[in-house]
């Protein structure tokens, strides 16, 4: 019951974009083409879902077991990067395919705060390991709901006429803020 | 001298991080909720902004361009851990509101960005003057963003109350999208204001 509860918590009521503002650049940068962000989306699912496993085991086995809660963010992020790396080789002999409509967001997943913060929240909620990947992959499908549903709306406004002080990103901003608007209807679900 | 200066306002206006460059959004939306918060995290970030730019600049002979990106990291990472142990041991009320936010600066694009394109290809005292001009601009916004939303959304500015107990502060405003709806708006402003002045500028010119 708690895993079901961490899982709609972090997909509706705690939205890693629109309520809690966690990787908000690939969401204003890849959200242009609904099969492109949901492409993103997928990788980031990948990515978190191994990360909040992998992280586990380092806080428990490395930083706790020798007293070096100090360098959780080095060893975190250096973690995160290797595992990006692994995937973008693991894409390319796998599914050239998808490696190539992928292409340059891969590396970028890197840098997305959205898989730093799931880590770091694993440790702080004291999450055992299901739970830590259920977090993660609830996170990283709220992420790719917030961004597929935002890829929707400026397909269709692509289309339509903007007021010319709203061209590029305050129209795209203005555009988020309803859609967290709306996400503001979940709080107090759970 | 004048190149420095020219280095320095680049990083306040001409290209502010937040308005010009769209970089390092999350931190500019999550904890401008107060302008305390966006001042002190725009001060955080300018404290890692100006190290990194230093130490990656002085290295930058001796690192191999292949394994730039997880040397760049690492810099980076290193300063944001002195940075938040700093803020748990001597502001501990702000390291509380800002919370993961702190850790979060090694992932925020803008350092990441300097480091790639201005540190590695400057020598050191211009680096460092990047550093401090990109940082500023990036504290100027967010302070902006944040006193706005702290006014609509509590009344107050800095915790001071500006208005009579009468007042009903719009909760939106300290809500996620009052962040989208405030950073959107003045960024169209600053936008608009820009060209108004460029074109003014080639009128004159």
């Amino acid at each position: 019951m708690k895993l079901f509860t961490i899982l709609l918590a972090s997909i509706f009521v705690n939205n890693f974009i629109l309520v809690k503002f966690y990787g908000i650049c690939p969401f204003l940068g890849v959200s242009k083409k609904v099969s492109t962000a949901f492409g993103m989306g997928m990788a980031v699912t990948f990515v978190m879902a191994l990360a909040s496993a992998i992280t586990y085991f380092v806080q428990v086995y490395l930083l706790d077991a020798f007293d070096l809660g100090y360098l959780q963010t080095i060893a975190f992020i250096l973690v995160i990067a290797v595992l990006v790396q692994l995937v973008e080789m693991f894409i390319q002999k796998i599914s050239p395919a998808l490696y190539g409509a992928l292409g340059v967001y891969l590396p970028l997943i890197t840098t997305n705060c959205a898989v730093l913060s799931v880590t770091l929240l694993n440790v702080q909620e004291q999450y055992n390991l299901l739970e830590s990947v259920v977090h993660g992959v609830g996170g990283a499908l709220g992420f790719t709901l917030a961004i597929v549903l935002m890829a929707g709306v400026r397909e269709r406004l692509e289309t339509s006429e903007m007021p010319k002080w709203m061209d590029g990103f305050p129209g795209s901003l203005i555009t988020a803020s309803l859609i967290a608007l709306s996400f503001l209807g979940f709080s107090g679900m759970l | 001298m004048n190149n420095l200066k020219k280095v320095f306002l680049n990083g306040v206006i001409t290209e502010n991080p937040t308005f010009r460059l769209v970089l390092g959004m999350c931190p500019t939306l999550a904890v401008t909720t107060q302008a305390v918060n966006g001042l002190g995290m725009g001060l955080a970030a300018t404290f890692v902004l100006v190290f990194s730019n230093l130490v990656v600049s002085l290295l930058r002979k001796q690192i191999p361009d292949k394994i730039r990106i997880p040397a760049f990291i690492l810099i980076i990472a290193t300063f944001v851990t002195i940075v938040d142990l700093l803020m748990h041991a001597y502001l501990p009320s702000l390291y509380e509101a800002l919370g993961i936010f702190i850790p979060l600066i090694v992932v925020n694009c803008i350092i990441f960005a300097r480091a790639e394109t201005f540190a590695f290809k400057n020598p050191p005292l211009a680096s460092v003057i990047d550093g401090l001009g990109m940082g500023i601009g990036f504290t100027v916004a967010l302070t902006i963003v944040a006193a706005i939303r702290e006014i609509l959304g509590s009344g107050t500015i800095f915790g001071i109350a500006l208005f009579g107990a009468a007042f009903e502060p719009a909760l939106m405003f300290v809500l996620a999208p009052g962040g989208f709806l405030t950073l959107g708006v003045v960024m169209a402003l600053v936008n608009t204001l820009t060209k108004k002045l460029s074109e003014k500028k080639e009128v004159n010119g």
